[in-house]
């Protein structure tokens, strides 16, 4: 057999999945974004009751697999609330990111030093006024290298869900290996889709961040 | 302008503040000096409200600090603070630093805000710097684009936290030249400084503090030529 027909069967079999992890990559992450945005505020509230749900959440989150949170919410909580695959997959992946997500995000916030606040404050800016204008636009700067290695990471996580039938790259792969027992060659073209696509995020990350980062900002 | 009644304030079993009282009156300028640790910082600290008094009370323009902050942002937008390390804000272009404030807390319109601003900063002698970035400027540029900043919100007193103390010794002095002609103009000022040169030629009153107490208090030519505690003569002796 001809390896390279066969290496153009296979690619052509997985290529229709990649949109779906890219999909599955994309909400689960943008909703991370918004949660984990919660949960950093909330992680820096001055009010203890916040701050305590905040680190709860993240501990409780984070000391979990995330195989055992698909398992949880899709044949777990599905029990109750017939959660659709898609949905039961993206809401596991986007809670675990969001709270690693949110981590970096307190990170970033805490970094800026205290001076800004103190000086936000002196000239009589409301506290969310100096989150909003003074802290975060300079916490993004910090916090952006980090949260597109989550992105990244969480990319490669979305395989996780074909374990419960998503049809993305890894359960196409697994489709079409235990249809064909062609094992090495499948993997290996699975393998190479990821790392187009991590690779390809990888220079849109230092891409962004150049323009972040203008020399004449940061001293 | 200022009534400092009692005031104390204690960082856990540190007392910085042990019950200074003082009255800076309008238009005047009064100058704290003291060792390090002495309670200068704290003091202007707990004036806008950086700090919460533990006892005692501070009234700004009839205006009383409320103990638990609920007026704070009215009594901020009336004291300008100068920071010993600037802090200005680095993603801000200089003439925004100067405008942020007085459009989201006084709510004014954008144009005129910026009219007065650059000539604030045409004032402090930096009317070409209003698009660089605070990072672009030397120490003496950036404390002096601070002051502009604080005097753009237009406050009845301007509090100065050791302004010149992490600046190289060439730049001190313009921005000392920069508060000698905001004394002359009026400004009621609180300076906590080690410049006794300056303390000399503008203070009204200087105000000696040792671990956080009010030691002696007087018109400048006395503390500096006469002063009646020995606290006082042993640390200008070193200072000096």
């Amino acid at each position: 057999m001809d390896p390279f027909a066969s290496f153009g069967r296979i690619a052509l079999f997985l290529l229709p999945a990649v949109p779906e992890t890219i999909k599955i990559t994309l909400v689960s992450f943008a909703l991370a974004l918004l949660l984990g945005f919660g949960v950093g505020v909330l992680r820096i509230a001055r009010t203890s009751p916040w701050t305590w749900i905040g680190r709860a959440y993240v501990d409780a989150i984070r000391g979990v697999p995330l195989l055992v949170w698909i398992f949880f919410i899709y044949f777990g909580l599905g029990r109750v609330l017939h959660l659709p695959q898609f949905l039961a997959g993206v809401l596991a992946i986007a809670i675990c990111y969001s709270a690693y997500v949110g981590e970096t995000i307190r990170a970033g916030i805490q970094a800026i030093p205290k001076g800004q606040w103190e000086a936000a404050a002196s000239l009589g800016l409301s506290r969310r006024h100096a989150m909003q204008r003074i802290i975060l636009p300079q916490a993004v700067r910090i916090v952006v290298p980090p949260v597109m290695n989550d992105f990244i990471a969480c990319l490669k996580d979305s395989s996780l869900v074909s374990i419960i039938g998503l049809r993305e790259l890894t359960r196409a792969g697994r489709e079409y290996s235990s249809g064909t027992f062609v094992d090495f060659e499948t993997w290996l073209v699975v393998g190479i889709l990821y790392l187009v696509m991590t690779i390809a995020l990888t220079r849109c990350a230092s891409l962004f961040e150049a323009r972040l980062h203008r020399p004449e900002v940061s001293a | 302008m200022i009534r400092v009644e009692q005031a104390s304030k204690r960082f856990g079993a540190q007392v910085a503040v042990d019950g200074v009282s003082f009255h800076v009156p309008s238009s005047t300028v009064t100058v704290l000096i003291g060792p390090s640790g002495s309670g200068k910082s704290t003091v202007l600290r707990l004036i806008n409200g950086l700090e919460r008094l533990d006892a005692g009370r501070i009234v700004l323009d009839g205006l009383p600090l409320d103990p638990a902050g609920r007026n704070l942002e009215r009594v901020r937008a009336e004291t300008g603070m100068v920071f010993q390390q600037f802090n200005l804000f680095p993603h801000l272009r200089v003439l925004e630093n100067l405008t942020l404030a007085p459009r989201l807390v006084r709510r004014r319109a954008a144009g005129v805000v910026e009219e007065e601003a650059r000539a604030l900063l045409q004032k402090v002698g930096l009317a070409d710097m209003a698009d660089r970035f605070p990072a672009q400027l030397s120490g003496g540029e950036q404390q002096r684009v601070a002051i502009a900043r604080a005097l753009c919100m237009k406050p009845k007193v301007m509090l100065f936290d050791e302004p010149t103390s992490s600046l190289d010794p060439e730049m001190i002095q313009e921005v000392l030249e920069v508060m000698k002609a905001l004394a002359r103009e009026g400004m009621t000022m609180v300076v906590a400084s080690h410049e006794m040169g300056f303390a000399r030629e503008v203070a009204h009153e200087v105000i000696f503090l040792d671990h956080g107490r009010r030691i002696e208090a007087g018109p400048a030519e006395q503390i500096f030529t006469q002063p009646r505690e020995d606290r006082t003569r042993a640390f200008l002796a070193k200072v000096l």
